[in-house]
């Protein structure tokens, strides 16, 4: 459901991607990990067009990103993002979040926009935090709050840009629990992560990236205990044995 | 000072009418001026150059003209050109226009202070660029930009007083008509003096409140 072709992005002179081409099955949870700089992130910014790409093509259930198209507000009500430091707006409460794009974006009925906003915070047990401003919240509690924000547009997909690297150690199983749980639920994911546990055991698919290309995929498993290339074998050392 | 009390009662009706005036002439000029400060800012953030570049340009051309300026502009200029103003108007316009470009600047100050995570969550669920300013910069904006729009709040009222030299009867002027009729200078300066004090304590109060409310977040 989303394709990339050849795409190519660079930030002035610098060009963080070299030509990448991939493609999420709907349904199936990909992970993409890599060195920072790498463009992970760039990746996901390209799918829903916070960024634009210089070359080739993204698609999102054939309809084509492009950013300065009026289609581009499609491609991001069916794309949901999550954001390494959460982004909630702080001037409204949590259920207010989960429900703006919902009651603003798409315009649904008020009464079962509420509904639902409660029932997705529950599923993230933050049910009795509906009344609360995000800055009263923890980190965790937060980045599920931004997680059910995401769900209640009901999206084919959701991007999760490094969504436990801002996250004090102790919270981030929370935060992964719930992905997980969205994962089982049958939910397409593309995840940046550093969290290798979470690609080995959740992801269908790992691609591995280095300097704005793809240097490595395949299914989670094999690519984490039998990488093939030396880039790929050299990050994973460093990642799992940092000493 | 010498009858001071007496003076006061006895001038206090006439320059109250006075107070009206000012206090119409700021409200008036306080509204427009937000109103055009407004659209500069949203221009001037809109993305779009050719509204930032003439955004910029008009607030570069209002700040480099004296208000005193302005308002001859409008009361003695206009009429030439066909355009005839009461001096009430004049003076909201001129003021509305003259302060315009400095809210402009204070409300685009506010708007870029907010954290580029908060346009992009927006635009991630699926917001445009109307309604990302509207139900997520704008209102987190008022609470930077509150602050010094009372100390423009104040500014403002000081400054009608401006439009006494374009004929519009508000507090200043009225004290000096009775002044140079009188020869009562110190009495009646020293009430007009106070009466604008009078009228600037609740601002800089409130403008307290909004300092102390803006320092919490």
């Amino acid at each position: 459901m989303i394709e990339l072709k050849d795409v190519h992005k660079s930030f002035g002179q610098n060009e963080v991607l070299k030509g990448i081409t991939a493609s999420v099955q709907k349904g199936e949870v990909v992970c993409i990990i890599g060195p920072s700089g790498s463009g992970k992130s760039t990746i996901l910014r390209c799918i829903n067009g916070l960024e634009s790409y210089d070359r080739g093509e993204i698609s999102v259930e054939g309809l084509k990103v492009d950013r300065d198209a009026s289609s581009i507000v499609k491609v991001r009500t069916q794309v949901s993002m999550v954001f390494q430091r959460f982004n909630l707006f702080p001037h409204r409460t949590v259920l207010e979040n989960v429900v703006e794009g919902p009651l603003f974006v798409k315009r649904e009925p008020r009464a079962q926009v509420l509904e639902r906003g409660r029932a997705l915070l529950a599923q993230v047990g933050l049910a009795e935090k509906a009344d609360a401003h995000p800055p009263q919240l923890s980190g965790g509690q937060q980045q599920r709050v931004a997680i059910a924000r995401a769900l209640a547009m009901q999206p084919k997909a959701i991007l999760f840009d490094e969504p436990t690297s801002a996250l004090d150690p102790e919270l981030v199983g929370d935060v992964l629990g719930v992905m997980r749980k969205l994962a089982d639920d049958g939910m397409t994911m593309v995840v940046v992560t550093h969290e290798m546990g979470f690609a080995r055991d959740v992801a269908d698919r790992v691609l591995f990236i280095d300097g704005g290309i793809i240097v490595e995929q395949g299914p989670a498993k094999t690519l984490l205990n039998q990488p093939q290339h030396p880039r790929t074998q050299d990050f994973l050392r460093r990642v799992l044995h940092p000493l | 000072m010498k009858g001071f009390w007496h003076d006061a009662v006895e001038f206090f009706p006439i320059l109250m009418s006075g107070v009206v005036l000012t206090i119409v002439v700021t409200i008036g000029s306080l509204l427009l001026s937000t109103v055009l400060g407004l659209v500069w800012a949203m221009m001037r953030v809109s993305g779009i150059k050719v509204l930032s570049m003439l955004s910029a340009s008009l607030i570069n051309v209002i700040r480099g003209i004296p208000i005193i300026v302005l308002l001859f502009y409008l009361y003695f200029v206009m009429p030439d050109l066909g355009v005839t103003l009461s001096a009430l108007q004049a003076a909201i316009l001129g003021l509305g226009i003259a302060y315009s470009a400095y809210q402009a600047e204070n409300f685009r100050a506010g708007i870029e202070a907010i954290d580029k995570g908060q346009i992009e969550a927006a635009q991630s669920i699926g917001m445009g660029w109307w309604l990302t300013m509207r139900r997520v910069v704008l209102p987190q904006a008022v609470r930077i930009v509150l602050p010094p729009y009372g100390n423009v709040m104040i500014m403002m009222l000081k400054d009608s007083s401006q439009a006494s030299t374009i004929t519009v009867a508000e507090l200043a002027l009225q004290g000096k008509l009775i002044a140079s009729s009188t020869f009562k200078n110190t009495n009646v300066f020293t009430m007009v003096a106070l009466m604008y004090l009078t009228m600037s304590i609740p601002l800089i109060l409130l403008v307290r409140h909004f300092e102390k409310r803006a320092g919490k977040k």
